[in-house]
This record gives C-alpha cells, sequence and structure tokens, in this order.
C-alpha cells in the first residue's frame, strides 16, 4: 500500500517493543529448560495476520539482533508470497540482512519444511506453528491435554495410530507427525512433511516454535533426542520418491508434484529452492 | 515452465497498488474524508472502537477508510496498532452509575428513578428505505438532531442501576460477586497475559468485550432457543459517557483524565436457588466501548450462560462451554486462521497425495476392488444433481 507500512518511525528494533520481548525470551529460555513443553505466552496482534506466522514472526523478533541474517522459507522456497512477505518485514523493521542461502543464514524462519542441508550449532530454526497441540484434534479440551502432559498419558495418541494401521494397514499421518522429545513430552514438530522428522534428531542447531494464534512456544535444544512416535512391527518410515527433482537431479531430497497440462503431465521438482539451485549450479559449472 | 511461485515479490507490490486503486473507487467521486466516517459512519466506528479494543473514533474511522469498510480488517488494523503502544497504568473502575446519559431502558420496570430515555435508536423505526437521504445534500434540511438533544439535554448523572435497586432487596445476587474469582483481588489482563483456561469471569468478561459482534449475537441467540436457556430479562441498557479516572502516584488521588462512550447491559437471569442459596436473580453482565447495544446485550447473555457453573448449572450448551465460547469469539484470530488457508500448503498436500495413491494402489491390489464402486455412485448422484 502506498504506504503507512513503508514507514516504521515510531517502531522498536524488529517491531517488538523491549518489554514484550522480553516475555517472550523469558518462555523461550523455559522452553528450551523443558523440551518439548508447550509455554503460554503472551501473544500480540502482528501487522500479519494470526496463522500466518505470527508466533515465528514474534520468536525471531525476539532473538533477532543487529548482525544477524535472516533467511524465511515457505514450503521450503525463498521466493512464496509469505516468506517474501515476512523477510521484507524484518528487513523493513529491523534493517537486517537477508538470504536465500541456508548456509549463510544466522536465523531461518520456516513454515512446514527443514531445510535440505544440514545446519549448524550457530544457526536457528525457527517454526511457525498452527496447532501447537499433538493432541488437539484426538481432544478439544486445553484443560484436559495439558493434564494429559502432566501424567504423560498419551495412550490415546497410541490407540490413534494403532487404528490406523488396523484400518489401512499404515499410520495415515503423513505431516505434523508426532514425535515425542528428550524421553518425556509429546511434541507436534508443526505442519512439516514426516520426511523431515528425523532430521529434528540431535540437530546441532537450537529449534524454536512459535504458534502467535495458540498462544504457546516450544524448542528443541540443540542435540537432543527426538523419536517420531511408532510401533516395533510398524516402524517408522518416510516418504520417498520413483523419480528425482527434475531440475537438479536430486534423489534425496523432499520434491513438490507440479502440474504441467491437463492431461496428467506432471514434473517433481525440489520444495527446498536453495538446496535445488546450489545443485543446478555447481552440475552446470561441472558441464562447463 | 516453473512460474508458479516465482515473482512473488513483483506480484505483491502490484497487487497492493491495485488494492489502493481500488479503494479509491472512481476519481470523479469525492474522496471519502476521515471526519464524515467518524461523523456518519458513527456505528461502524463504534463497532470498530470495541471489537479492535481502543477507544479512538478517529483511528477507528481511518482504519474503515483505510479497509474500504471491511470492519474485521479494519478491526485488526486497529489492534495490531494498539499492540505496539506503551502501557502507562491502569485507571479506576469506571463508574456507570455516574454516566452521563444517551440511551437508559429497562424492559423490567415501567418507570424507575431516572426514568427510561430512548435515545438515537433505530428501535420503533420502520425499516423503509428512505429515498430522500439519497439526494445528496438532501439532509441537511431535516431538524437537527443535536438541538432535540439540547433541549432535552443528556440527563443528569447519578441514574441508580436497576440492579443496585433490586439489590437493595437481595432479589438479586449482590455485584460482589463479580470480582475476580482469582481471589486475590488483581483482574487479569488479557493484552499482557495469554488466555488460560479455566479463565474466570475478569478474562472472560475481557474476552467477550472485543469477541465478534455476530458470534456472541448466534451464541446468545441459542441460549434463547433452548441450548441453555437462562431466561433473560433485559434489566437495563444504557449508554452514554463515563468519565476515566487514573490515581497518579505521586498526588494519591483520583484525577479525571477524560471520558469514553459505552453501552452497558445487565441481563437479570432466574436462578431457582440451591441447598446453599435461596432463590435470587442472577446476572449477565456486557460492557462495549461506543454504541453497540446489539453486542452488549449478546455479550451479557453468554455471560451468564458461561457462568454455570457458579449455580450448579449442569453445562449441556455450547453457550455454556467456555473453552469452545472464548476460543473462538475473537474474529481476529479467527479469520487470520482461516484465511492462512489461502497460503500454499504443497508440501502437505503432496505427502497427503502420496499416501492416497498409496492407499489406493494397495485397495486396487485387493481381491474384490471395493474403490471402484462407490466412484462410479458418486459420479452418478452429481449428474442427477446437475439436472
Amino acid at each position: 500500500m502506498s504506504d503507512p507500512q513503508q514507514s516504521t518511525e515510531g517502531y522498536n528494533f524488529a517491531y517488538l517493543d523491549e518489554q514484550t520481548k522480553r516475555m517472550i525470551r523469558r518462555a523461550l529460555l523455559k522452553a528450551v529448560a523443558v523440551p518439548g513443553y508447550q509455554v503460554p505466552f503472551a501473544s500480540r496482534e502482528m501487522p500479519m495476520p494470526y496463522g500466518w506466522g505470527t508466533g515465528g514472526i514474534q520468536v525471531t523478533a525476539a532473538v533477532l539482533g543487529p548482525e544477524d541474517t535472516l533467511k524465511v522459507i515457505d514450503q521450503g522456497a525463498d521466493d512464496t508470497t509469505n516468506a517474501v512477505s515476512i523477510r521484507a518485514f524484518f528487513a523493513r523493521v529491523a534493517g537486517i540482512a537477508t538470504t536465500t542461502e541456508t548456509a549463510e543464514a544466522s536465523i531461518i524462519q520456516t513454515r512446514h519444511r527443514i531445510p535440505e542441508i544440514p545446519l549448524r550449532e550457530d544457526q536457528i530454526l525457527v517454526y511457525q506453528v498452527p496447532i501447537p497441540e499433538p493432541l488437539r484434534y484426538l481432544e478439544p479440551r486445553e484443560t484436559e491435554t495439558r493434564r494429559m502432559h502432566a501424567l504423560e498419558d498419551y495412550g490415546l495418541m497410541h490407540v490413534k495410530l494403532y487404528e490406523d494401521i488396523a484400518k489401512n494397514g499404515e499410520i495415515a499421518t503423513t505431516y505434523a507427525y508426532p514425535v515425542a522429545v528428550a524421553d518425556r513430552y509429546m511434541m507436534d514438530p508443526s505442519p512439516i512433511p514426516k520426511f523431515d522428522n528425523p532430521k529434528m534428531n540431535e540437530f546441532p542447531a537450537l529449534q524454536l516454535f512459535g504458534a502467535g494464534r495458540e498462544q504457546r512456544i516450544y524448542a528443541i535444544p540443540p542435540y537432543t533426542s527426538v523419536v517420531s512416535l511408532d510401533f516395533e512391527d510398524h516402524p517408522f518410515s518416510v516418504q520417498s520418491w520413483d523419480e528425482a527433482c527434475a531440475i537438479c537431479g536430486a534423489e534425496d531430497a523432499y520434491l513438490d508434484e507440479v502440474i504441467l497440462d491437463d492431461e496428467g503431465g506432471r514434473m517433481f521438482v525440489c520444495s527446498d529452492t536453495d538446496y535445488c539451485a546450489a545443485r543446478a549450479c555447481e552440475r552446470d559449472r561441472g558441464a562447463a | 515452465m516453473y512460474v508458479a511461485v516465482k515473482g512473488g515479490e513483483r506480484a505483491i507490490a502490484n497487487a497492493h497498488r491495485w488494492l489502493d486503486e481500488v479503494r479509491r473507487g472512481d476519481t470523479d467521486v469525492p474522496e471519502i474524508g476521515v471526519d464524515q466516517i467518524e461523523q456518519q459512519l458513527g456505528l461502524a466506528v463504534d463497532r470498530v472502537m470495541c471489537e479492535g479494543s481502543i477507544h479512538d473514533r478517529r483511528l477507528a474511522a481511518l482504519a474503515i477508510k483505510q479497509a474500504r469498510g471491511d470492519l474485521i480488517e479494519a478491526i485488526f488494523l486497529l489492534r495490531a496498532y494498539r499492540a505496539t503502544l506503551p502501557r502507562f497504568g491502569y485507571t479506576q473502575p469506571i463508574d456507570t452509575g455516574q454516566m452521563a446519559i444517551r440511551r437508559r431502558i429497562s424492559a423490567t420496570y415501567k418507570d424507575l428513578p431516572g426514568g427510561q430515555v430512548l435515545g438515537p435508536t433505530y428501535d420503533y423505526t420502520h425499516r423503509l428505505l428512505d429515498f430522500s437521504l439519497d439526494t445528496q445534500g438532501a439532509e441537511e434540511e431535516t431538524p437537527a438532531r443535536s438541538q432535540v438533544e439540547r433541549d432535552n439535554g443528556e440527563s443528569a448523572a447519578d441514574t441508580p442501576r436497576v440492579t443496585d435497586l433490586l439489590g437493595t432487596d437481595s432479589l438479586i445476587e449482590p455485584s460482589s460477586a463479580m470480582n475476580s474469582p482469582n481471589g486475590n483481588g488483581r483482574v487479569s489482563d488479557l493484552a499482557r497475559e495469554p488466555l488460560d483456561y479455566p479463565a474466570g469471569r475478569d478474562l472472560r468478561l475481557q474476552r467477550l468485550a472485543r469477541g465478534d459482534e455476530g458470534f456472541l449475537l448466534a451464541i446468545g441467540y441459542s441460549t434463547q432457543r433452548g441450548y441453555a436457556r437462562t431466561h433473560p430479562f433485559a434489566g437495563e441498557i444504557r449508554h452514554g459517557a463515563v468519565g476515566i479516572e487514573i490515581v497518579p502516584p505521586e498526588l494519591g488521588f483520583p484525577v479525571e483524565i477524560g471520558a469514553i462512550s459505552v453501552t452497558e447491559c445487565q441481563m437479570i437471569t432466574q436462578f431457582t436457588g440451591s441447598s446453599k442459596q435461596p432463590p435470587q436473580f442472577t446476572r449477565g453482565y456486557g460492557l462495549t466501548f461506543g454504541h453497540c447495544e446489539r453486542k452488549a446485550m449478546s455479550m451479557s447473555m453468554v455471560d451468564r450462560a458461561l457462568r454455570a457453573d457458579e449455580f450448579g448449572e449442569q453445562r449441556t450448551a455450547p453457550a455454556q462451554d467456555e473453552e469452545f465460547v472464548l476460543a473462538h469469539c475473537d474474529n481476529i484470530q479467527a479469520s487470520g486462521f482461516v484465511e492462512h488457508l489461502k497460503l500454499p500448503h504443497y508440501v502437505d498436500f503432496q505427502a497427503e497425495l502420496d499416501l492416497v495413491r498409496r492407499m489406493r494402489k494397495v485397495a486396487a491390489a485387493l481381491p474384490e476392488a471395493p474403490i471402484e464402486a462407490p466412484t462410479e455412485k458418486k459420479a452418478k448422484t452429481s449428474e442427477a444433481a446437475d439436472v
């Protein structure tokens, strides 16, 4: 718009006032101390709608410093509209450097994916979370699910997974696949495909999760055990493709299906655009 | 070929430019002024102030202009702005008994101290389109309402509340029951603390006060149709200005710093009594910024329904379910999450696509493929529907 949002005069560094940041940092510290536990926090109204990453944005704003380099991805891609919007927001209100290269970034805010290349200890991965409660679809009441977490009473979920197998022969959860963190709390990994779940285990980078509308923050400290729920006779497995990426030829990456025509023509390409571009670039250089 | 998600940045900028253009509309028509909205779309301004949780008519009018009249969008603009404002402190509780009354009606008494004041209301108007308003400038000739108002004068302060009149006979529960149920006397602050369940009445009322008018209207309405019936009477609805006082620490006594316009509704409902309490009327409370009567009434009905536990009433209906009502009454949260479905979900959809394909393959391999039959049947039904 022309442009009330363009002017950031009167706003603090990274938009939030320092009081609010302090409140969020307190919640973050608690979340890191109790891995996988959902810490309530007084989420603020952000200038983007709830459900569009306000939790992740608040967490990022609270950990961001002037020296940081930020990368924002949505569906693995840097150029999806909402990722563009969030990146532009922080570039404007914090004046920080942004990048699309995973290795360059000190903070990566993500929706629905974990980058394909492994992150390092000096990086932070911030997840946007719509529904932080893994038990929510089984038990809609917060008072109940809180009690279940307190008592480590997770039978409901195991029954659900068992019923999936009894009905479909396999667990019919393909994303937001529940995990157990540090042998204690059941946690929703956010709606990442279960393909990404194994990456979370013993992850070198700090993983922070923000759910703005639901007012919850949780975290996985570096090198923490994260186990996807399964059964001995039905071990957890991830998606795989018969095809390779049509652009970079990757066989180990998560692929998006792109419809090419109305006659069933389709191709598969990496969902992680930075990974794909880097590989394609390398290949071209190799060919030259 | 792979262009679907590229160019997001330019697309966004162009879309916003187009939006600006559409917002302005035909440039041959004069631009609407914020002052015009504030003056002539006053009830829209009131709703936006109330649900936007900030008492500022000018800002609300600006938000309505910027949002092209989409009130929920305008409310969102105000809320986002509000979140950046520093909090200087807390005022003294307002005293609606000292209100400068513009409107005050009671459905439970024919006459009462302070009298009934209809004020500016659509009640008892015939809802006929007034074509004379269609011509610009026509309304200049209608008798100035402010003249009427000046003649009658805004009702003098100190109009006792109906609930206080009933209270002297202990026919209604005392208002002290309205104090924070936390027991510590401290009123929670919804904008500064996360909402936790069970919420307590202070948080509940704050949440309802900024809740969506349409949602509360529907939930309140449901209690009239048998889903948690509370037998409500509109004990009193009053609208007008109340003074705002703060106690500066260096002075130690209250100082009036301004006035805000509010609408208050006290719904009186039956309570048959229990082993511990004799039969008594009970209260549902609604309070809004500005003149939002429908909202205040709905709020008071929902408030009463949510107090089921206090009176040992069985919770059977949505209106009595605190988590259901409070979690879903905020239209900024609701519209954000509903509309986030517009964001890309291809990664998750891909995961589901893969699963469904695999499960269909397994099903097709079974001796009697149960997959085909329902597909055919479905196709037929949709054909029939087309005819």
